[in-house]
């Protein structure tokens, strides 16, 4: 009602919040500033609620685990001994003895550095080709039926074709990575470009747009939830087919890394690699969904 | 006299599959330069087919609009639309929304400073300046609606399209924008062609009412001139003969002559 007055009345805006804050002192027309204390100590709780939750479940499942693998004979280790025997690997992730004797660091970024690659491509020629199929018919006729049979082929089962091809371990890894992400966005980009409102489609026609400004100014925006969707499907899946193909093509990555503890029988230190790949395929997927924020700006349901 | 917006014995038929209805027939209608013309039926008849047609988002089947004798078929910035539904692009702010036309139109003829200060007068003239790094999810249906009008306004339009500007409005706020619009139509002598199924606001708005019949093959029944002077007062109107006796006859059209009768 005040925004009202205050559009339209000037005479009168001066004086309705007035009245209001006077009637009714605690409605929203005073600043919602809290003391700092009490805000920090509500966002303690906040954080504690979603916190310590989890916090409990992991320690009962180590516990459970340290039970479990704890009596002689096991054929795993318990998370003491995981401690124990990797402690060096944890401490010093950075030590470079030459060749593949590296710290997780090192594999890490060397699988981070493939993924990276082939993702960043994935995204661009998903993008590409899903606004392509999304906008033509035509396209969508001819492209739509291969592109469904193709996204079925296990990652994997493209390695050999591509070291035939590339004759290299390097560039056939990222193709891997490129083969198994762009499937998720080439569909979700084609779904959101055919969602877009014909409302957004008059508005540009009236302001007559040039087909490169309606693919930046509205395609993208419009499309961006569903995009994103497929950028998160993606970028989830070529961590998992990294560490697959890593462990076929050998070299410095997490994936041999696993291998190479295996081959060596050190449990311990595949446990510690999981534990990584995991929460590094975590961060990789906040990472996506937070972009997925700050560039759809909270509009996406608009 | 020349007529400054034309059309020409316009027809059109949709076509789907092996069956085709024909919306409109035989529509002829000109408009002069600063003239309000509102279009009034009952729903279904193809009156926002119809202005579709004149901002060149859909295709004639037969006939032709012209536009100061020239023939427009293609959408453009001369024939601004004001959407029903708004169409604000939700991810840009209200100024980011205006200047997206401006910097359409006045690409070369005005410089980006010069720019920015057109599309602020224009939210000024719809009083939305003071929310212009809003975005339309934070702004109540009233004002996207405003912003709306000044991104139409923002581009110059030889005329102005109103597609049922009004209708997703509550009473009181669309009372308010009518007002709006008619201190605009008066200040900017802009030309206007608005579809609406309101009575009171057709009468209240325009210089003509064309009164179309139901379709399929919907046709101009008849048209009205309202020969009220301007400016319009809402109030005083209300018991204004003129007034009424304009509002009895386009209620007689649409409620005797053309009741609505639902499709099968």
């Amino acid at each position: 009602m005040n925004m009202h007055a205050l559009k339209t009345e000037p005479d009168a805006a001066a004086v309705a919040p007035a009245i209001v804050t006077a009637a009714a002192p605690v409605v929203a027309m005073t600043p919602k500033r809290q003391p700092r204390a009490e805000k920090y100590i509500k966002m303690a709780q906040e954080s504690a609620v979603r916190v310590v939750p989890p916090l409990i479940v992991l320690a009962l499942l180590i516990l459970f685990w340290e039970l479990v693998c704890q009596r002689a004979g096991s054929t795993l280790p318990p998370p003491s001994r995981v401690l124990q025997e990797t402690k060096e690997l944890i401490l010093d992730p950075f030590y470079d003895r030459g060749g593949i004797d590296k710290g997780l660091f090192w594999h890490m970024y060397a699988s981070l550095q493939r993924v990276a690659l082939g993702y960043s491509l994935a995204a661009i020629a998903g993008i590409a080709l899903g606004t392509l199929v999304g906008q033509s018919v035509w396209a969508m006729r001819g492209l739509d039926p291969i592109f469904q049979v193709l996204r079925t082929i296990p990652p994997l089962a493209w390695l050999p074709l591509s070291l035939a091809a590339f004759r290299d371990g390097q560039p056939s890894a990222i193709f891997v990575i490129f083969i198994t992400s762009i499937w998720p966005i080439i569909i979700n980009t084609a779904v959101g470009i055919r969602n877009i409102p014909q409302d957004y489609r008059n508005v540009a026609a009236v302001v007559q747009l040039n087909p490169l400004e309606f693919f930046w100014k509205i395609m993208i925006p419009a499309a961006a939830p569903y995009i994103f969707t497929g950028l998160r499907i993606g970028i989830g899946l070529s961590w998992l087919a990294i560490v697959a193909a890593e462990m076929l093509i050998g070299g410095v990555g997490i994936g041999f890394f696993i291998w190479d503890a295996w081959n060596s029988s050190h449990i311990s230190e595949i446990i510690l690699a999981l534990f990584y790949v995991g929460i590094i395929g975590f961060v990789l997927d906040r990472i996506i969904a937070g972009m997925a924020q700050i560039v759809t700006r909270g509009t996406a349901l608009n | 006299m020349q007529a400054y917006l034309k059309l020409d014995h316009i027809d059109k038929v949709f076509t789907r599959g092996n069956t085709s209805t024909e919306v409109l027939k035989d529509i002829s209608l000109t408009i002069d330069k600063g003239e309000y013309v509102s279009i009034i039926g009952h729903s279904g008849c193809g009156k926002s087919t119809l202005l579709n047609i004149v901002a060149g988002l859909t295709t004639t089947t037969m006939g032709c609009v012209l536009l100061e004798n020239r023939e427009v078929n293609s959408p453009g910035p001369d024939r601004a639309v004001v959407f029903q539904n708004h169409s604000l692009l939700p991810w840009l702010t209200v100024y980011e929304n205006v200047r997206l036309g401006v910097d359409k139109v006045f690409a070369s003829s005005k410089t980006r400073s010069e720019r920015d200060a057109w599309t602020m007068h224009n939210l000024n003239l719809v009083q939305m300046a003071h929310a212009k790094d809003k975005r339309p999810s934070e702004i109540s249906g009233g004002m996207k609606q405003r912003v709306g009008i000044a991104r139409a306004l923002a581009m110059e339009p030889k005329v102005l399209l109103l597609d049922e500007p009004f209708g997703a409005l509550d009473a009181l706020t669309r009372a308010h924008l009518q007002d709006s619009v008619m201190a605009l139509h008066q200040k900017l002598g802009n030309t206007i062609l608005m579809i609406t199924h309101d009575v009171d606001e057709a009468v209240l708005l325009s210089d003509r009412i064309v009164m179309m019949t139901n379709g399929p093959s919907a046709r101009i029944g008849e048209v009205l001139d309202v020969p009220l002077a301007r400016p319009r007062k809402r109030l005083e109107l209300a018991t204004n003969a003129g007034y009424l006796k304009c509002r009895q006859r386009v209620l007689e059209f649409l409620y005797e002559r053309h009741r609505f009768v639902e499709a099968a």
